[in-house]
């Protein structure tokens, strides 16, 4: 059976549970994507988990994980369906080499051409002709890196969701499938698409639930040292980087320290590290101008309050 | 033309009100938004107020720049507080008022706290800026009228980039299976013809930054009608008006109707004739735009005088972090054409190392070189 939930709670719970821990407003987002069966686009910085939600969407519904990455020039033929033309070719020489094609007539022969069996399902024709019992979730990632047109296709699919295939007929969804949509905002998405789906901004989680991610994501890490890496990069957040650290850098930064056996941070281990958190050059010389010291100091003091 | 709705229950009735209250801040609000609210609300506890809250983000607000808006009408709407009381919320801020002399060019703004000689003055931070709404579609110089359209003629061309998707062609060097398939079943299934295909072309984007400050102001209006005849004139521009903070006008660029367009952009752009703040508006377009995504192998031109009052250094740090992501990068500088002029201004001698095209922009003559610049960059791909 379809998980419903009833009240927005029952997802922070779930959600929380998978291992995923949500704020208030992404719960009732998704809370009423599932039970508006709207598809909700997230926005947000790169790094904020965005991605994640479907992920672990998925592992509670018990929904199939499909993912379509979108890129600059994704057409039909990578999104929805191709045919497997190669596949096409050899069934055509292998009906003439065994005289099979010699009865045919030409429309008996295309008949057998295009037949579902050489018909490539991609992503979005997957989700929606999909027979499982519980609906998959769908996972349009990145949909800012798409083109216009594709865009316009989306709004199609998601509207309907059905998908025409001209050879072979209409397909539509027994079963709605729970569509998320990912976008970095290099671009605005179109208006149509916006209005389609539900909307949430993503924000940097705040520090007492960005511990809790880390305790969480990395169980081996010490509660002090959860404490001490996520007032760090609460701190990093503030230098006005190129590029501030996201949940997905707050997490590899536990991880390297715990793998390097660290239990609390200190100047040489920080400085160490630092490109785990940092990918710019430019971003890691203005955190040592800002100074190490004074960031571990602060790290330090952000750990001890309300512990 | 708005819609009405018929609002039957005491949810509808409320949703449409807030809808209304949030279209009079100026968020654009479709009925079937409010619609898809209501339904929202019938699913949630309508006495909690976060629960309303959220539904109404979700529904009703599309771009993170709204949710301020948002916030503020929702305070109003739903605690009755009065709307005088926030309009001015901002805090207090410590800024240097800059002079328009080039012996104060030397401090930045974040050392000015420490120099205690520097006039320093008290003022909200929404006074700062020069926030005056310019109504620039009613022109008086028939001279601007011509321009105009002569400007609406100029066509983008600009150079092309490989596409992903492919076309069929009789030179490619891939084998189009598709095609190979249907020309083999008009021969009974013998693909005697081999088909061929190759990478398709793509117009590169063209992202244009038009510097508004005060000094541009005798060519801004012109200089934003050239970016009119280049946002309608083909797809895959962008458009930002630059002074002392960054504005997108792309969309409000986009309507045919010139005048229309640029009355539309007026009222985005709030700090029309204010000071300048090139390096600061250029971080923060490579921040939220450029440099992720937007300006990668893009033509990225910037309209302006390159007078800065900010840090030059930020401007020539920032105008190589974009370099290195766009395709090429065109600096037009209508002071150029002045006899005796050289890149003098701190600024722009601070950006031009990461200018690949360094031309002027004066006069329509000038404008028609632009595009043949812009154009001319596709022979070079």
């Amino acid at each position: 059976m379809a998980i419903s939930p009833a009240t927005p709670a029952d997802v922070y719970e779930a959600l929380s549970a998978y291992g995923y821990i949500p704020d208030e407003g992404l719960a009732t987002s998704v809370f009423l994507a599932m039970t508006l069966q709207r598809p909700l686009l997230l926005e947000g910085e790169a790094g904020v988990g965005k991605t994640e939600v479907a992920k672990v969407l998925s592992r509670w519904t018990g929904g199939e994980l499909i993912r379509l990455q979108c890129y600059e020039g994704i057409d039909v033929s990578q999104a929805v369906y191709d045919w497997d033309y190669s596949r096409q070719l050899l069934h055509l020489r292998a009906s003439e080499a065994t005289g099979e094609s010699l009865g045919l007539t030409a429309n008996k022969l295309e008949d057998q051409l295009y037949h579902e069996r050489f018909l490539l399902k991609r992503a979005l024709l997957q989700a929606i002709d999909h027979n499982n019992e519980l609906p998959p979730v769908l996972l349009i990632d990145e949909v800012d890196r798409a083109d216009d047109e594709f865009e316009a296709y989306l709004l199609e699919v998601l509207s309907e969701y059905a998908v025409t295939v001209p050879e072979l007929g209409r397909f539509s969804a027994l079963k709605t499938p729970l569509v998320i949509l990912t976008s970095n905002r290099t671009r605005d998405v179109h208006d149509a698409l916006k209005r389609r789906c539900l909307y949430h901004w993503v924000e940097h989680p705040d520090f007492e639930r960005e511990v809790r991610i880390v305790r969480m994501r990395v169980p081996q890490a010490l509660e002090r040292l959860a404490r001490q890496v996520a007032g760090a990069v609460e701190t990093l957040r503030t230098l006005n980087l190129y590029k501030p650290p996201g949940v997905a850098e707050t997490i590899d930064w536990a991880q390297a320290l715990t793998a390097l056996g660290v239990t609390e941070l200190d100047e040489r281990t920080v400085t160490a590290t630092l490109g785990t958190v940092l990918k710019y050059r430019e971003d890691q010389e203005r955190t040592q101008q800002h100074g190490i010291a004074d960031l571990v100091k602060q790290a330090f003091e952000r750990g001890f309050q309300h512990s | 033309m708005s819609p009405t709705l018929h609002a039957q229950t005491p949810t509808e009735r409320m949703a449409v009100a807030f809808a209304r209250v949030l279209r009079g801040a100026g968020l654009r609000v479709p009925l079937g938004s409010v619609l898809t609210f209501v339904d929202a609300l019938g699913r949630l506890e309508m006495h909690d107020r976060d629960h309303v809250y959220w539904a109404g983000r979700a529904t009703l607000v599309r771009n993170p720049e709204d949710i301020p808006l948002y916030d503020r009408s929702f305070e109003v709407f739903w605690l009755a507080a009065s709307a005088a009381d926030d309009a001015a919320p901002d805090e207090p801020l410590h800024i240097t008022l800059a002079i328009d002399d080039d012996s104060d060019e030397g401090d930045d703004e974040q050392g000015s706290s420490e120099a205690s000689d520097d006039p320093q003055i008290t003022l909200r931070f929404s006074a700062m800026e020069v926030l005056r709404h310019k109504d620039f579609a009613s022109y008086s110089d028939d001279e601007l009228i011509t321009a105009q359209q002569l400007m609406t003629r100029l066509r983008f061309i600009g150079p092309p980039r490989r596409s992903l998707r492919h076309h069929r062609s009789r030179r490619g060097r891939r084998p189009d299976l598709q095609a190979t398939m249907r020309s083999a079943l008009r021969t009974g299934g013998e693909p005697i013809r081999r088909q061929w295909k190759q990478p398709g072309e793509k117009l590169r984007r063209l992202v244009l930054l038009v510097d508004v400050s005060g000094s541009m102001e005798p060519y801004a209006r012109a200089l934003l009608r050239f970016v009119h005849a280049a946002v309608s004139g083909r797809q895959r521009v962008e458009a930002f008006a630059i002074g002392t903070r960054l504005t997108r006008v792309t969309r409000e660029l986009n309507s045919r109707d010139p005048d229309k367009a640029l009355t539309q952009a007026g009222n985005r752009v709030l700090d029309w004739s204010g000071g300048t703040r090139l390096g600061d508006c250029i971080r923060r377009f490579n921040d939220q735009w450029g440099v992720r995504g937007m300006a990668r192998g893009a033509i990225v031109v910037v309209l302006s005088d390159g007078w800065d009052r900010g840090d030059p250094e930020v401007l020539g740090t920032e105008m190589e972090r974009l370099h290195r992501v766009a395709y090429h990068v065109i600096w037009v500088n209508p002071l150029k054409v002045t006899p005796g002029y050289a890149p003098l201004a701190r600024g722009m001698a601070a950006a031009l190392p990461h200018v690949d095209h360094f031309v002027e922009g004066h006069s329509m003559a000038a404008m028609e070189e632009l595009a043949r610049v812009i154009a001319m960059e596709s022979t070079r791909g």
